[in-house]
């Protein structure tokens, strides 16, 4: 049925930010690459008539089909999972660059304390600190050993911040500037610093001067045009693998880029895979690619349901504990945020950036004793500037009816009066939060979808009461004329906009038993398996993901291309 | 910034060109980066690419997106009544019939968001728990119509008059029972509707005026809100509130 094609070295399957900066290493190291990507082919003119906010953002024009492939969802494994019908809660990219493409850009490394963080919490708060339906885990890296890489990746993407006392050790500062530090930002500046806390701006790849990276890519200065979470930038002043890293690979000749591709299975005996199959979205034709090395990089949810659908290592079973493939989803809380109303002040809020941030280190990871409360790890508290949009942002004080003469008066009236101090947390891994197949339901080419088994934890829901206290005493110290504090983390709820930073399921760790790859993302069952992106996060940090990813992703690269010279072998 | 600043200084025509050249685009032999580098300096000003919005001076065209491609003239009237609720004339300014919402609903509902084209839209269909999805089977378009109908129905029932015959009050009053869901459309919730119709209202209001709603932009001049220009680098670093006349996507055409 199949057209076999010739065999490649290797063959990567997404090319959003993992799989174009696998690309770019491999191709530039000199090896023939084949990228399939199941989405369209995309350049900066895409992204021309792009300050549309409907079809952007609320018709998520860039974002998966859900025609053709979605997830199913269920609270906890005695509920029967029902498939995500349109987007409410996360939202997942499509074609050349990924969520990549759309993405806000805020590029944090994560904590030293995450990479050790089973360790580290026992060492000081004992063995029983969380309960052990925890399944908290080493990473198989240290903060030093990934610092090298984090440090490539913010070269290529031009990251422009500042060097925070309180995080890891930096090898070099930032490649660009922190970007503008808007009037709005400076009262929270001044507010935190009066608590004794230590704000600086958040670290973005909206970059905040014109930039030429180390291949030689030249990108130039954010505009503040407020079109940036949820759409294409059209000055390339984001960084965007189709600005960045895809460019490079397809100039050195050793990419094939195959766009309307989606990959259904990856051939494999068990042991070792043989290439992958694909078929063309657009003619329904089916093809066979054989590869030595094949790179999983289709995202956190297609990572999973790719190997679980080609039988390619052991499902996870949450009632042994046993197997890696599906373990260890995490997610982020995000309630514990307060919201400031004026009376008489406007503020420019239309105008913004998409990693347009101020932030405080201070209730991060184990930056703060945890002895006297019953969760680990923290949160970032911030506060933000993407440009409100109209048809997204309509705060109103609570009471007003959503609808009515009240809900328009009061909606024009605090269009630009608002401000919003907010948090974002991390999320621990439990033995009942996993991914496998849905036993019912199937995507259009009449695969399994990936089901998910997710809530909140107390743990989670413990961090965010703390969190929503301390939003409301910046907001206090800001000073406004009305306050409301959202202080408690309600169920997961598949129709509530959250955010992207999904993690886990082939996770990353020392231990085959209890990690699915090594610390060059390698599969231990299948040593030519790369398997990238945040699906090998053993846990989800307060920070947002791709920093982490785009580390992880150099290092895979050398991982790769180690693994293609010497002929084969476990990299660790 | 400085470089942006730099072109603004340079003529208007030249720009694009020089933005190109000058910011590098093309370094290391690969060509990347920014198409619009051209419109770089021109966020701040007033492009005449809109028709002017003071009436006196210019007769008003007609409005050629302003014709039903879905709805009935009666299904349109319904909907221009209702959504005038949910979005009402006030001291604010127009109303959601004087920004022509109803226009742009009828033209979603044609579109293949209309027909749920993007959403999954494969069996079964289970009732659904309050964390999970709705699981109706529906299109966007037929609940639409549905609701209407509903409101007809219901208004009647109620009142012995058809929606649009009703006054303000008991306008509210049906739009309060369905926002309720106590209402039953062939078995579905009337919440369901009610939830559909105040999105669409509000999307009407505000979304770019290609779309058919947003009159003149003036769902936005009410809020003071911008519309889509290309730089926000003065307005962003400014303690004073800067308000600006709202653009629409029109006046990116023919960069
Ligand atoms: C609106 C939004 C804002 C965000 N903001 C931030 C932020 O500020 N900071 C941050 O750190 N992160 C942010 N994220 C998350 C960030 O975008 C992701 O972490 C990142 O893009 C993940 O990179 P990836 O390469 O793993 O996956 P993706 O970028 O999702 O790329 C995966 C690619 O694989 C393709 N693919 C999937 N399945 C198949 C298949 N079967 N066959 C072929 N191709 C396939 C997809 O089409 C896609 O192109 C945001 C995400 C969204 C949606
Ligand atoms: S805010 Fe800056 S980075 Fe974002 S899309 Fe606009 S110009 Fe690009």
């Amino acid at each position: 049925m199949s057209t076999k094609l010739p065999k490649v070295p290797a063959v990567i399957v997404g090319m959003g930010w993992a799989g174009g900066i696998i690309a770019s290493e491999l191709t530039k190291a000199g090896i023939k690459v084949v990228g399939i990507e199941r989405g369209k082919e995309r350049t900066t003119n895409d992204y021309l008539m792009g300050h549309d906010e409907l079809r952007f953002q609320h018709r998520t024009e860039l974002m998966q089909d859900l025609s053709k492939e979605t997830i199913t969802h269920r609270n906890h494994p005695n509920m029967r999972a029902l498939p995500m019908r349109s987007y409410g809660t996360f939202i997942v990219g499509d074609g050349v660059g990924g969520a990549g493409s759309h993405w806000n850009g805020q590029t944090y490394r994560f904590l030293p304390y995450d990479f050790e963080i089973k360790s580290l919490t026992e060492e000081k708060y004992g063995a029983n600190k969380l309960g052990s339906e925890y399944t908290l885990q080493d990473w198989g890296i240290t903060y030093d050993e990934i610092e090298p890489y984090y440090d490539t990746f913010e070269k290529m993407a031009g990251i422009s911040g500042e060097t925070v006392e309180m995080y890891g050790h930096r090898s070099n500062p930032y490649p660009t500037g922190p970007m503008v530090k808007t009037p709005t930002f400076e009262l929270f500046e001044e507010a935190t610093k009066k608590l004794g806390y230590h704000p600086y701006m958040l670290p973005s790849a909206n970059l905040s001067e014109n930039y030429t990276n180390p291949d030689g890519i030249s990108r130039s200065a954010c505009q503040y045009c407020a079109f940036c979470e949820n759409f294409g930038c059209e000055y390339g002043a984001k960084a965007d693998p189709v600005v960045t890293v895809i460019p490079v690979a397809k100039e050195t000749g050793n990419l094939d880029l195959r766009t309307h591709s989606n990959v259904t299975r990856i051939l494999n005996d068990g042991t070792k895979a043989t290439g992958v199959v694909y078929v063309n979205t657009i003619t329904g034709e089916e093809f066979e690619q054989p590869a030595d090395v094949v790179i999983v990089t289709s995202y956190v949810f297609n990572n999973v349901r790719l190997l679980l659908n080609s039988n390619l290592g052991t499902p996870y079973n949450p009632e042994t504990g046993e197997g890696s493939i599906g373990k260890n989803y995490c997610y982020q809380v995000s309630a514990g945020a307060t919201t400031l109303f004026y009376e008489d002040k406007e503020f420019n809020n239309y105008a913004g950036a998409g990693a347009l941030g101020i932030e405080i280190p201070d209730f991060a990871g184990d930056n703060f004793d945890h002895s006297d409360v019953n969760f680990i790890h923290g949160s970032g508290i911030r506060m933000t500037q993407y440009g409100n949009r109209p048809i997204a942002i309509n705060q109103v004080p609570s009471g007003t009816s959503s609808w009515g003469s009240e809900f328009k008066k009061q909606s024009i009236k605090y269009a630009n009066s608002t401000l919003q101090v907010k948090s974002q947390g991390a999320s621990m891994p439990h033995k009942d939060n996993y991914l496998d197949l849905d036993p019912e339901y199937k995507d259009a080419y009449g695969m399994p979808l990936l089901r998910m088994t997710y809530d909140y934890t107390e743990q989670d829901k413990e961090l965010v009461k703390y969190m929503s206290k301390v939003t409301r005493k910046i907001a206090e110290e800001i000073g406004a004329d009305h306050y409301e504090t959202t202080e408690e983390q309600a169920a997961f709820n598949v129709n509530v906009d959250t955010n992207t930073h999904n993690t886990g399921g082939v996770i990353m760790g020392v231990d085959p038993k209890t990690s699915a790859v090594n610390s060059y993302l390698q599969m231990w069952e299948a040593e030519n398996v790369f398997v990238i992106g945040a699906s090998a996060f053993p846990h989800n940090s307060s920070f947002n993901p791709t920093g982490t990813i785009g580390a992880l992703s150099y290092r895979a690269s050398e991982g790769i291309i180690k693994y293609l010279k010497d002929g084969g072998g476990s990299l660790v | 910034m400085e470089e942006s600043e730099k072109y603004q200084l340079d003529e208007k025509g030249s720009s694009r060109r020089k933005f190109l050249r000058n910011s590098g685009v093309a370094a290391g032999g690969v060509v990347v980066g920014s198409v619009l580098g051209g419109l770089i300096g021109f966020g701040g000003e007033k492009q005449q690419h809109e028709p002017a919005t003071e009436p006196e001076h210019v007769a008003p065209a007609a409005n050629p997106n302003a014709a039903l491609m879905f709805f009935t003239p009666d299904q349109y009237q319904t909907t221009v009544a209702a959504t005038e609720r949910i979005f009402p004339a006030d001291e604010n300014g127009p109303g959601a019939a004087d920004l022509n919402v109803a226009i742009y609903i009828d033209h979603q509902l044609a579109s293949p968001w209309g027909i749920n084209a993007k959403d999954y839209m494969l069996g079964a269909f289970y009732k659904a728990e309050a964390t999970q999805q709705e699981q109706i089977r529906i299109l966007r378009k037929d609940l639409f119509l549905l609701g209407l109908k509903g409101l007809d129905d219901y208004s009647t029932k109620k009142f012995d008059s058809k929606f649009t015959s009703l006054n303000a009050e008991q306008q509210d009053e049906v739009l309060t029972d369905f926002e309720s869901g106590d209402y039953k459309l062939s078995g579905l919730s009337s919440s369901i509707f009610f939830e559909l119709l105040r999105m669409l209202t509000i999307e009407g209001a505000y979304a770019d005026p290609m779309y058919g709603g947003n009159k003149n932009m003036e769902g936005w001049a009410m809020r003071k809100f911008p519309g889509s220009r290309m730089n926000y680098n003065n307005e962003v670093v400014s303690k004073e509130f800067i308000e600006l006349e709202p653009e629409s996507l029109q006046s990116h055409m023919g960069h």
